[in-house]
């Protein structure tokens, strides 16, 4: 069944080709269920290829198919091979299945759209480049992957290019991600210099073999880079200012690229490359670090946002913030476990804000809605799990991923980690039940014009709302504490450092937590219930409160409001003074010095070409002459050759 | 090696030859006793292709024997066979894009196919001869055809007059190959390469003036059919004036046959003397590449850059047969491959943008095709990269074995000339990309004629071109296989 | 190189002797030229036309055809002589043969290769 690997990968291609080659001519139905069915068809593959990978005993669960070698030079080879794993098994599953559930969802979202072709077209391409991203078994296929799904998120961010805006977010996007990329593809090259090698098995081969010592200043280099690249594509500090904006893109999109799946590249590539990070505990603290600090800070964003899509938005770039602290700190388990939730309550939540959008007639200011429960009574049950789900309540989904991350930031970090992560768990509660209770709950703010077209969305809407509420309610149970199902399918390729009762690097914290998991899960949900209360009190009880409050914190509420005024200061910083520096090198170095010469070689090389045109002059005699004196000249060489 | 049968007479050795001789008698014989109207020459061009694939069929059979008949003068291995495949393959491409040609351009004579077929047969000689002669009886089989194909639009003076230079020059190189293998005859007493071989391996070359000048000779007379500098001044005029069709036909398969005869006489026969050749080809690769690419620069005609082109390509496969190791052999053996395909689908598109006439020749003609005919220009801009050397084509994977080639027998120096090169044309490719989608377009397209089997070679010179360039491996390690009967 | 030395003597001295005769011939003999002198040698009759005329490619066309011809057909008789030892094999050879030739006769023939007008 493994052999069928390169199956999930044909399926959505074909579906790309069909419908960017054929599909303007194609009947809107016919194009829906081409890149429906090509996703649909991709995921039994992988249920298929994640059972035969169940069926082999754990310690042999990976599987690689080289489908061809591109070119081989002397020690440097460039193979396209896939691979399965344990990792890469329930990436592709969540790939194809989310997928599969928002490709659903934008037939109906999608339906008015006059490029209707053109986005199953890129979300079928953008399908292909994730999955190439995480079954590709060297790095050079997923930095190939990596930017492709850049490509399409690109595309797809800039879908309704006539926008000004969205098109501006699509090149921010695109040219924040080129600052990390260019991290990620030294830190490749410097892995092929390192270990003569791109390919996954060999390179975390000779890593555990002990190549370089722990702490070695090539790894920390080389982890810092891939990390570089990381905080670009999973939208962490300071890379992170695109993904907001992204929101122009449609909100399917906004779900499944920008939620669930290619925002966690990064996660997955850290995970993947566990065997590095472990070794350089520099860089772990870094990443910890970086991902504590962005879960806190987006979430504090998040609190006074009215964009229903930015409040998802800052949502998703604090929860990834979660799972870089969990890699940080070692438990990539807990890490990919939160990843996996997160695919599903997010997905939910954005899908469940597109149902909102759609029903609105195209409004996304939360401020101009509220009392929609009644009008969308499935839109807003789903949209109420999937809140739950990621404030942490018990026993949905985001609880039990979010409680092994608080938990584990304690038992291998230190209590600062901790306590940026109950915080943050606090803050996510409050501005997701604010945002539950401004859009559903109190009096419509709606004018009577938008109200009259207020709908429920169709089937094709509310069947993959349903689908994932369930997932959100009960995905959390693969990740009990005690029977950890996630933990132990996960270990083989995390080896013993992923599973939190066997530390080797921090013994030091580990088993004063040992005693009180459940002392810790009972302060969690406490904190979650907390926040869900105070937002109760403030935008149900009185919602006259948060105005008063945000008048006497003017201050902060200006600077969370601007989210901390950093779109301007990179303005500022980098955007202006980099294109002062480089509108003054386009005008001086560029077209005076590097065009000069370049063009004056260009010259010299025409000038040449003119002088050796004249030699071709027509004339049969002139030719022979030519070869009569080639010929002189061969045998002269001929004869000195003696 | 282990597995040589000699056999002084085998009829079934050559029997793709006879077949193609064969079709090119009843193409013949078909067309002057069927009615002579203009436009019903269809079943002649069916004909042809359908010998070709007979031969080809026949050819496969003979996969993996080596096997040496006539007297150990014809070979039939594996280096003969791929380059079989390469002639024949280029054979059927050219027949396909000269269907719709030769009848836009009213030379649609029956002839022209039974030459094209005639020709082939003379360098499926070239390429399976084990002896000089009869290298150079398929050597004249393939030029006298296509001498005559040159001149092929009758009523053109400027096909007339390609036709008589090309005849003229090339007789004149011919001297030089015939005196050449004579010197060689008197020196050593054998015409056989092997025994050629053998006779340097117990007497020596150094000894024998004679033997390195007939060496020197037969370079000339090969280099003037590889178009290397400075032998090559009749190809920008031949090739202009050629029909284009011919042009395409005679860029790749004679040119294909010459360097199979070149690689096969060097390495075989004068594989201990490397050194003598090693540095005329040195010189003559590092001519042939840049005064090729730099001319090319100043052209305004596509047809004549292109010819620029192919004597610049030329000089690229010198460099491989300067590296004359294993993946040197090898590379020129998929270089010409990649090379057939890129340059018959160029001029396949050439052929249907230059329109009736060939009057829409000049490179600024193709300003504005990408937004009037996009799947043309995309085409076109394919195999302009691949010519470039950009990957994912087959250009870039060309290149990229040659020069390591080059660099792995030490001639760092020529590599880097070679890379050097490679970018110098980019400047004329991409100068074609430009114009089609950066320029208004300056006169109106339409109507392009594409025939059905024109549109069908373009499509297996796209497909070619991508597959050889992501997926090189295969068809290099047939490569390898095949260079291995000539050490 | 010294053996041939004799024969390049020889052809020194030859060529000497011609050039000098004809020098000698140019400075010693008597020229009285007249019309008749000067008119070009036609069996003594007199000249028609001029000597530079332009006749038809057809001859160059006949001329080329009967060569080929004629060459293939010498080819006969080795085959002829040997045809003893042959046997069968070398008699079914000529026929083949044969039947190539009387194609490309067929060729010329339908081309109009043999007409004159």
């Amino acid at each position: 069944m493994l052999n069928l690997v390169a199956l999930i990968l044909l399926f959505p291609l074909i579906g790309t080709v069909i419908n960017g080659l054929a599909g303007k001519r194609l009947k809107k139905e016919t194009v829906g269920y081409i890149a429906c069915g090509a996703i649909g068809l991709s995921f039994l593959v992988s249920i298929l290829v994640f059972c035969g990978l169940l069926l082999l005993p754990p310690q042999e669960r990976l599987f690689e198919k080289e489908l061809f070698s591109w070119i081989e030079s002397g020690s440097f080879k460039a193979a396209a091979g896939l691979q399965v794993d344990p990792l890469s098994g329930i990436m592709i599953l969540i790939v194809t299945g989310v997928g599969l559930l928002i490709h659903i969802y934008s037939t109906g979202y999608m339906h008015e759209d006059k490029g209707y072709h053109r986005y199953f077209c890129y979300l079928n391409l953008f399908t292909f480049s994730m999955l190439l991203l995480v079954l590709g078994n060297n790095f050079l296929l997923m930095f190939i992957g990596w930017e492709a799904v850049g490509l399409c998120s690109y595309l797809l961010i800039g879908f309704w290019y006539n926008k000004k805006s969205a098109s501006n977010a699509a090149k921010k996007a695109f040219i924040v991600n080129r600052v990390g990329d260019f991290g990620f593809i030294l830190g490749i090259m410097l892995i092929f210099l390192s270990f003569r090698s791109i390919d996954f098995t060999e390179v975390f081969h000779a890593a555990s073999q002990g190549t370089f010592a722990v702490g070695s200043f090539a790894l920390t280099l080389i982890t810092l880079l891939l990390f570089m690249g990381a905080t670009g594509k999973s939208a962490q500090i300071p890379l992170y200012t695109w993904l907001p904006d992204a929101m122009e893109g449609p909100t399917p999109v906004s779900a499944l690229i920008h939620a669930a799946t290619m925002v966690t590249a990064g996660v997955y590539m850290i995970a993947r490359c566990n065997i590095l990070y472990m070794l350089s505990p520099f860089t772990m603290t870094i990443v910890a670090s970086i991902g504590a600090v962005t879960a806190l800070f987006a979430a504090s964003i998040g609190l006074v946002q009215n964009d229903i899509k930015r409040v998802l938005a800052y949502s998703t770039i604090s929860q990834l913030g979660y799972m870089f602290l969990a890699c940080g700190v070692g438990a990539f388990t807990a890490g990919i476990f939160h990843l996996m939730t997160h695919a599903f309550f997010k997905a939910l939540l954005f899908l469940g804000s597109g149902s909102v959008i759609h029903a609105m007639s195209g409004e996304q200011d939360m401020r101009k809605m509220g009392g929609l429960r009644r009008h969308i009574p499935i839109t807003y049950k789903t949209f109420l799990i999937g809140t739950i789900a990621i404030a942490g309540i018990p026993p949905f989904a985001g609880f039990f991923s979010k409680d092994e991350i608080v938990l584990e930031s304690l038992a291998r970090g230190n209590f600062f980690y901790w306590s940026i992560a109950i915080v943050t768990s606090l803050f996510t509660a409050f501005y997701m039940f604010r945002l539950l209770f401004i859009t559903f709950h109190g009096k419509s703010r709606a004018d009577h014009h938008v109200m009259e077209h207020l709908h429920e969305s169709p089937k094709s809407m509310t069947f993959p709302l349903m689908v994932l509420a369930g997932l959100s309610s009960l995905g959390g149970f693969l990740g009990i504490p005690g029977a950890n199902i996630m933990s132990h399918f996960l270990a083989p390729v995390f080896g013993e450092q992923g599973h939190h009762t066997e530390i080797s690097g921090r013994e030091a914290g580990v088993h004063h937590s040992e005693g009180h998991p459940y002392l810790m899960m009972i302060i969690s949900t406490a904190i979650a219930i907390l926040g869900i209360f105070i937002a109760y009190h403030l935008y149900v009880k009185k919602p006259e409160l948060p105005k008063i409050l945000a008048e006497r914190f003017r201050f902060i509420y200006k600077l969370l409001l601007n989210k901390y005024y950093v779109d301007e200061m990179y303005d500022i910083l980098f955007v202006k003074s980099l294109k002062k520096i480089s509108v003054m090198l386009w005008k001086h170095v560029d077209t005076q010095i590097i065009d000069g010469s370049v063009n004056g070689v260009a010259r010299l090389i025409g000038r040449f070409g003119d002088i050796l045109r004249f030699l071709q002059t027509g004339y049969v005699r002139n030719y022979a002459f030519y070869i009569v004196l080639g010929c002189i000249f061969v045998i002269v060489l001929t004869a000195l050759g003696k | 090696m282990a597995n040589v049968s000699i056999m002084t007479f085998n009829i079934l050795s050559i029997l793709p030859i006879l077949t193609l001789a064969g079709f090119g008698m009843i193409v013949l014989l078909v067309d002057i006793l069927s009615s002579r109207k203009l436009g019903e020459k269809n079943l002649l061009a069916y004909l042809s292709l359908m010998g070709i694939i007979v031969a080809a069929i026949l050819a496969r059979n003979s996969t993996g024997t080596t096997l040496f008949s006539f007297n150990e003068s014809f070979a039939i291995d594996n280096y003969s066979l791929f380059f079989n495949f390469i002639f024949l393959l280029s054979t059927g491409l050219v027949i396909l894009i000269s269907h719709s040609y030769i009848k836009r351009e009213e030379i649609n004579h029956g002839e022209y196919y039974a030459l094209i077929l005639f020709s082939t047969i003379g360098m499926m000689l070239m390429a399976s001869g084990a002896d000089l002669l009869n290298i150079y009886i398929g050597l004249e089989v393939m030029s006298i055809s296509i001498y005559i194909l040159t001149g092929f639009k009758r009523s053109k003076l400027i096909s007339n007059e390609a036709s008589l230079k090309y005849f003229l020059l090339g007789a004149f190189a011919t001297g030089f190959l015939l005196y050449g293998i004579s010197l060689v005859y008197g020196s050593t007493g054998a015409i056989n390469l092997k025994q050629i071989a053998g006779f340097i391996a117990d007497k020596g070359s150094i000894s024998n003036p004679l033997l390195l000048m007939g060496m020197a000779l037969i370079i000339i007379g090969l280099g003037f059919k590889v178009a290397s500098v400075p032998f090559h001044a009749w190809v920008p005029d031949v090739y202009e004036g050629a029909p284009t069709t011919i042009t395409a036909f005679m860029s790749v398969g004679p040119k294909a046959a010459a360097f199979a005869a070149f690689l096969r006489i060097l390495m075989t026969a004068f594989g201990a003397t490397h050194y003598e050749w090693q540095k005329i080809i040195y010189i003559l690769a590092l001519l042939t590449m840049t005064v090729g690419n730099v001319v090319a620069i100043a052209q305004t005609n596509v047809k004549r850059m292109l010819a620029y082109s192919s004597i610049a390509h030329a000089g690229y496969l010198l460099i491989a047969l300067v590296a004359a190791n294993d993946m040197g052999m090898s590379s020129v053996l998929f270089y010409i491959l990649a090379y057939t395909f890129m340059n018959i689908g160029a001029l396949a598109i050439v052929i249907i943008v230059s329109q009736k006439g060939d009057e829409f020749i000049q490179i600024h003609d193709f300003a504005g095709l990408g937004f009037k005919h996009p799947g043309l220009a995309v085409a076109m801009s394919l195999f302009m990269l691949s010519m470039a050397g950009i990957p994912p084509t087959a250009g870039f994977v060309g290149k990229f074995y040659i020069f390591s080639a080059a660099i792995k027998s030490g001639y760092i120096g020529l590599a880097v000339i070679g890379v050097i090169n490679s970018v110098i044309s980019v400047f004329y490719y991409l100068r074609i990309m430009v114009i089609m989608y950066m320029k208004e377009p300056t006169r109106d397209f339409n109507p392009l004629t594409l025939s059905p089997l024109i549109v069908v070679a373009i499509v297996l010179s796209v497909i070619g071109t991508l597959h050889l360039g992501i997926f090189p491996s295969k068809i290099m390690e047939i490569a390898q296989q095949s260079i291995l009967i000539l050490k | 190189m010294v053996e041939y030395l004799p024969i390049l003597i020889l052809f020194i001295i030859a060529l000497g002797f011609a050039v000098t005769n004809v020098i000698l011939s140019a400075i010693f003999g008597t020229q009285k030229p007249t019309a008749e002198k000067l008119t070009p040698y036609e069996c003594g009759i007199d000249p028609v036309g001029s000597a530079h005329e332009r006749f038809s490619v057809k001859f160059y066309l006949i001329a080329m055809i009967f060569v080929i011809f004629d060459i293939e057909v010498v080819f006969l008789y080795p085959w002829a002589v040997a045809f003893q030892s042959l046997k069968l094999f070398g008699f079914i050879e000529m026929v083949i043969f044969i039947g190539i030739l009387f194609i490309c006769y067929l060729y010329i023939w339908k081309r109009g290769g043999l007409e004159w007008e």
